[in-house]
């Protein structure tokens, strides 16, 4: 799998937030197998270190980091945040995130494809977070995209995947894309089932931070992402109305009357 | 001069934007800038002249999901 000509080895991008401690962080991306990492930008002040000392746990961990600009709710907003992003870390990639509702953290769609052109024209290699809708995607591709990101659920809900159906239509319409679920998933079950309809990789934050055991959540969500991939990869069954005996009937004792 | 660094009010005896930053302490820090809401790259930030009433805003890497 490759994001923008990068090959990685695994399938679970993995966010930083929210962790009970940078131990524990640090343990959870190690656990999670994750070659890619989620971080953002916040002010800082000039006698405070947290953002100094975050960065130094990143850099000795050695993942390839994945800015965001969350809590961005504009285009002017998430653009200038991008650019700032791309130099505190050298890096052109981007998780373009522009809100449009504060309940939900719906991304604004029509703001998001905006964004996107304008950063994708200046040389940034953007992730969406989108939704699932097909004519949306469509328009982030044309805008420059060539990975999607669409939510599985809102932020840190944990509902898994809301819109199945949805899911597998932007598979089946982009064949050739990278898709990652992102948002949403609650338990390792959740990012199978992504993975078993042929998504690229999962992108997860909460279930694992805010998990009783996050390291052990994290090696749970890694495993059930690799199983999740070999079994798309075996062609699964597909669901049907009727019982199909799985024993062969041909040749079965006659001992009723 | 009175400026806003993260919204609060800073009195600063800076020209540009570099000295402003080495003054406030964030000399050698691994940070980004923009002021008046645009972006100011660090090779930008010792030809940045700052005016009275100026918004600076200074991020630093921090968790994101």
């Amino acid at each position: 799998m490759s994001f923008y000509g990068v090959e990685l080895g695994s399938r679970l991008l993995l966010g930083t937030s929210r962790y009970p401690s940078p131990a524990v962080l640090g343990e959870a991306i190690k656990a999670s197998k994750a070659e890619v990492v989620t971080v953002s930008l916040r002010r800082e002040g000039g006698s405070e270190r947290a953002g100094q000392s975050f960065w130094s746990l990143v850099r000795a961990l050695g993942v390839r980091v994945l800015p965001n600009t969350a809590g961005c709710h504009s285009v002017k907003e998430a653009v200038t945040t991008a650019h700032m992003a791309r130099e505190l870390f050298d890096t052109t990639w981007i998780k373009l995130e522009v809100i449009g509702e504060s309940d939900t953290l719906q991304p604004d769609v029509f703001g998001l494809v905006e964004a996107a052109r304008i950063l994708s024209e200046d040389g940034f290699e953007v992730f969406p977070y989108t939704t699932e809708d097909l004519v949306v995607a469509d328009r982030l591709v044309e805008a420059g995209c060539r990975v999607l990101m669409p939510w599985g659920a809102p932020i840190g809900s944990a509902r898994g995947l809301n819109n199945v159906y949805g899911l597998k239509s932007l598979r089946a319409h982009f064949p050739d894309i990278p898709l990652v679920v992102d948002a949403g998933l609650g338990v390792p079950s959740h990012a199978a089932a992504a993975m078993e309809m042929g998504y690229d990789a999962v992108l997860l934050n909460t279930a694992v931070a805010e998990a009783g055991d996050p390291v052990a959540m994290a090696r749970a969500f890694a495993l059930a992402v690799e199983a999740g991939r070999t079994a798309f990869l075996a062609q699964p069954l597909e669901p049907r109305d009727m019982a199909a005996p799985s024993t062969p009937v041909i040749g079965k004792a006659a001992l009723g009357d | 001069m009175r400026i806003f660094v993260n919204d609060e009010v800073r009195d600063v005896d800076a020209g540009t934007l570099a000295v402003a930053l080495e003054a406030m302490g964030f000399g050698g820090r691994k940070i980004a800038t923009a002021v008046n809401g645009r972006f100011v790259a660090a090779t930008a930030r010792p030809g940045t002249k700052l005016a009275d009433g100026d918004r600076i805003e200074v991020v630093a890497p921090m968790q994101g999901g």
